[in-house]
């Protein structure tokens, strides 16, 4: 509730926050359905129109309304980025701490291992693997996952290792306290506030692979929308309904704005150093 | 003849708008040329905010001066007021003029250039030096510091010299431009106590030398005995009593100073050692400790193939045992080795060899399966910043696989009240307390499993002299409810005089002498344990002066399967015993 409260009343987050907030509840009400129109229904008459009072976006080259198809895709690209963030999280978390606790040649190999999968750039790797597995939905979620457990193992490790030096570690191994106890409480717990921020930012760039494997023709696969699907069929029509780019293009990138806001806030509430007094 | 320094009602402010505050409230001081000037005061005083104003390097900490005139007497003759100096004027003072050294000084210089590179860059800035006349410049500035070896010492980099060292660097670059007043704030805190001697020595002999001002800042009123004309005691944020260093120590008017002066722990020489020792009824209990042969070294590899080269023998060959309700200290400098003899005692380093045994005393409730508890130096690192007190209090418990019960809150409320907490403190976080209110958390902490055994490393180290006096009081009477046998760990004689029944000293790895508090402290045998208890500043040795002594500790790298001799023993009376040097 504190956090909420801070992130209402920092300038960035406040925008941040609303932006973020707003596509949760169009991302909510494409999920379950509730757009003006079937996303999936083609009225064959009325192909190609513009923006008007019934189609508030326009139609598509199949008749397909643009702001129900652009609801079920922001709905699908979060969902994606969700899952996909929420397992490197977990994933990146635990091998980072391990790797941290563990240390000596667990800490190595799995070091060297991240880094092979930093070094190549996050949409080719995420290609290779989609290409392997071959497109759809979980595969971009195992793919995007894959792409960004190094950045959460390395978020997570760098602090582990100081805290793991620090005297309250040392102080609970004098009462005995389980190995569990220690990783938990004195570390996992000292580790939200970076974690947060990392994930709130991971977000924004699951977001922009998301789009940029349906954009490819490998993630998200037709006839369902997503926003990168949806900039890829509206290529070839762009001047003659730039309608159909533009709405697309400006929800994927003021999502991605929000969540860099709202990540560059979370940093300054949640940091100690920066926190005002 | 004109103060070098007036300061005249210096009100500063910390934070922004609303929130600001005022730390320093209306001080008002003159210094003369050539005068040592100290101020004393606990932690939040605003002793070093007062000096630091002085040459507005308090604009960089996120102060303001609000109000108030600091004069400054320029070496050409002219009065700069610092408050409203601009830019150019304080670039111009600093250094020049107003020369600063500070507490740490392993922080204060960066750890990728070499001594030298740092100690020339002050001569070229200042003095416009270059190459050759700024080498020779600084070889001079670490001679007139009186660092041996001078030449080679300019091409180290700071890891590679000690903490005394460092801090004969940090007065050689502060002097590099001759500045007409020193500021010295807290130098020697984070020192050894021979290797304070020497600083303080050699302060006193660079102002003989120079006849520069000082301003010299400590919480250690016995330290300032032995160089400040005079004394200048702040207390939250004023001037509570200020005059010639005799009569503040001799006749203190204000009770804030004669408190201070009261709470110091003096050291006597032995005669404030503690009467209510285990070992004066014969026959003697079974020990609670008992370490023998206690040995820990760490490896050191080198080569293309990783072999052993030689060993570091943090501590070799240390014995000795610890009765129930019984203290015993551990003296000696960094690195002698203390510290880890008490870790290895907690398992928190594994020893190479050696034995333990450890009688827990029977029939405790809640007894752990380690009857050794510890309590660190740093009450602010040695607890978790995220858990609320009452986490902190459930984790030993927690550790052992109890349940946290009625009888374990209960228990939890009792060791609160006890170590004088407020009993609301259960929901609270660590960063609600005063590090005094901290450390005895920590101590409430270590006592929630019923231990026989409390190892205190460097554990009133930290906090401040009155807060020190309480925490020590509390600790000698939790000994006597409990029946508790303290591992002290401590580089304060004065401290270690008021808590100790027995002391160890221990020099490089090995403990040089052992025995009754009273008869180590007032009739030392060791060469170090008496070059130890010389370097203890005292209000009372105030006007005797410090050898400089140049000569570094001994290695304790060793080549691969060095044993040291066997130990021979001087006995010294009853419980008094001195290891014999070859």
């Amino acid at each position: 509730m504190r956090v909420v409260k801070a992130i209402f009343s920092h300038p960035s987050g406040r925008i941040g926050g609303a932006i973020v907030l707003l596509y949760l509840v169009v991302a909510l009400l494409g999920a379950v359905g509730l757009t003006p129109h079937d996303p999936l229904m083609q009225y064959r008459i009325d192909r190609l129109q513009a923006p008007s009072s019934s189609y508030l976006m326009g139609t598509d080259l199949f008749g397909r309304d643009v702001m129900s198809r652009l609801m079920k895709g922001v709905g699908q690209s979060f969902t994606v980025a969700f899952f996909s963030v929420a397992f490197a999280t977990l994933a990146g978390t635990v091998l980072g701490l391990t790797a941290a606790w563990y240390g000596k040649r667990w800490d190595t190999v799995m070091m060297r291992l991240m880094d092979v999968l930093l070094a190549f750039p996050a949409i080719l790797l995420a290609l290779l693997i989609v290409t392997i597995v071959g497109p759809g939905t979980w595969t971009s979620v195992a793919a995007i996952s894959i792409v960004y457990t190094p950045i959460f193992t390395r978020v997570v490790r760098g602090p582990a290792l100081s805290l793991k030096e620090r005297e309250f570690v040392d102080a609970a191994r004098t009462f005995g306290s389980s190995r569990s106890y220690i990783l938990t409480r004195h570390l996992l717990l000292n580790l939200v506030a970076p974690l947060t921020v990392q994930v709130t930012l991971a977000l924004a760039w699951a977001l922009l692979t998301e789009a940029g494997l349906s954009f490819l023709g490998l993630g998200t696969q037709p006839p369902a929308s997503s926003l990168g699907l949806m900039l890829s069929d509206a290529r070839n029509l762009m001047e003659q309904a730039p309608w159909l780019l533009a709405f697309p293009a400006v929800a994927i990138m003021l999502s991605i704005l929000g969540f860099n806001l709202l990540g560059d806030a979370l940093r300054d509430i949640l940091d100690p150093k920066t926190r005002r007094a | 003849m004109k103060p070098i320094l007036s300061i005249r009602d210096l009100h500063v402010s910390f934070g922004q708008a609303a929130a600001e505050k005022e730390v320093v409230h209306g001080v008002s001081f003159d210094l003369g040329v050539g005068e040592v000037l100290a101020i004393v005061g606990e932690s939040g005083s605003g002793k070093s905010v007062t000096a630091l104003s002085s040459n507005r390097l308090i604009d960089y900490a996120g102060g303001r001066i609000t109000s108030g005139k600091i004069e400054l007497l320029r070496a050409d003759g002219s009065v700069l007021d610092v408050t409203s100096a601009g830019k150019q004027e304080l670039t111009g003072i600093r250094g020049a003029e107003i020369g600063v050294i500070f507490q740490e000084p392993m922080t204060s210089l960066n750890p990728v250039l070499t001594i030298g590179a740092q100690i020339e860059e002050s001569f070229r800035l200042h003095r416009g030096l270059t190459g050759k006349q700024a080498q020779a410049a600084a070889r001079d500035a670490l001679e007139r510091v009186r660092i041996p070896d001078a030449e080679r010492r300019l091409k180290a980099t700071p890891n590679q010299l000690s903490g005394g060292m460092l801090q004969r660097v940090m007065i050689a670059m502060a002097l590099a431009c001759n500045p007409r007043l020193l500021i010295a704030d807290e130098p020697t805190t984070a020192l050894d106590v021979t290797v304070q001697a020497q600083i303080m020595a050699l302060l006193a002999e660079l102002k003989r030398e120079t006849g520069m001002s000082m301003i010299f800042i400590s919480h250690d009123i016995g330290l300032v005995a032995g160089i400040a004309d005079r004394v200048m005691v702040m207390q939250d944020g004023r001037v509570v009593e200020q005059g010639e260093l005799s009569q503040i120590l001799d006749k203190p008017q204000h009770p804030y100073t004669q408190h201070l002066l009261h709470a110091v722990p003096h050291f006597s020489s032995g005669t404030a050692a503690r009467t209510d020792g285990a070992r004066t009824t014969a026959p003697l209990p079974k020990p609670t400790l008992e370490v023998d042969d206690l040995v820990v070294r760490y490896p050191l590899k080198g080569g293309w193939f990783s072999k052993p080269v030689g060993a570091v023998h943090a501590v070799d060959g240390v014995a000795f045992d610890l009765m129930p309700g019984e203290t015993l200290a551990i003296v000696g400098e960094s690195g002698s080795g203390k510290s880890t003899t008490a870790r290895a005692v907690l398992g928190l380093v594994s020893p190479t060899r050696g034995a333990f045994s450890v009688e827990a005393q029977a029939a405790r409730p809640g007894q752990s399966r380690l009857p050794v508890q510890m309590v660190f130096q740093n009450p602010y690192a040695s607890l978790n910043p995220r858990l609320n007190v009452e986490q902190l209090l459930a984790e030993p418990v927690i550790a052992t696989g109890q349940p946290i019960d009625a009888a374990v809150r209960a228990r939890m409320a009792a060791l609160l009240k006890r170590v004088g907490l407020p009993e609301d403190s259960l929901a609270r976080y660590p960063h609600q307390f005063s590090g005094g209110q901290r450390q005895r958390l920590c101590i409430a902490r270590a006592l929630m499993l019923n231990p026989s055994v409390v190892v205190l490393d460097e554990a009133v180290s930290a906090l401040d002299v009155s807060v020190q006096a309480r925490v020590l009081e509390l600790l000698v009477d939790l000994q006597h409810e409990y029946g508790l046998a303290y591992l002290f760990i401590s580089h304060d004689m004065a401290v270690v005089e008021r808590i100790a029944h027995r002391v160890a000293v221990m020099y490089a790895g090995q403990i040089v002498e052992i025995g009754d508090a009273k008869s180590v402290l007032s009739d030392p045998q060791h060469p170090y344990t008496r070059k130890l208890i010389a370097a203890v500043p005292t209000i009372d040795r105030r006007n005797q002066h410090f050898e400089l002594d140049t000569r570094q500790v001994p290695s304790l790298v060793r080549s691969v399967g060095f044993e040291p001799p066997a130990a021979k023993w001087l006995q010294h009376g009853a419980d008094h015993k001195v290891r014999a040097e070859a």
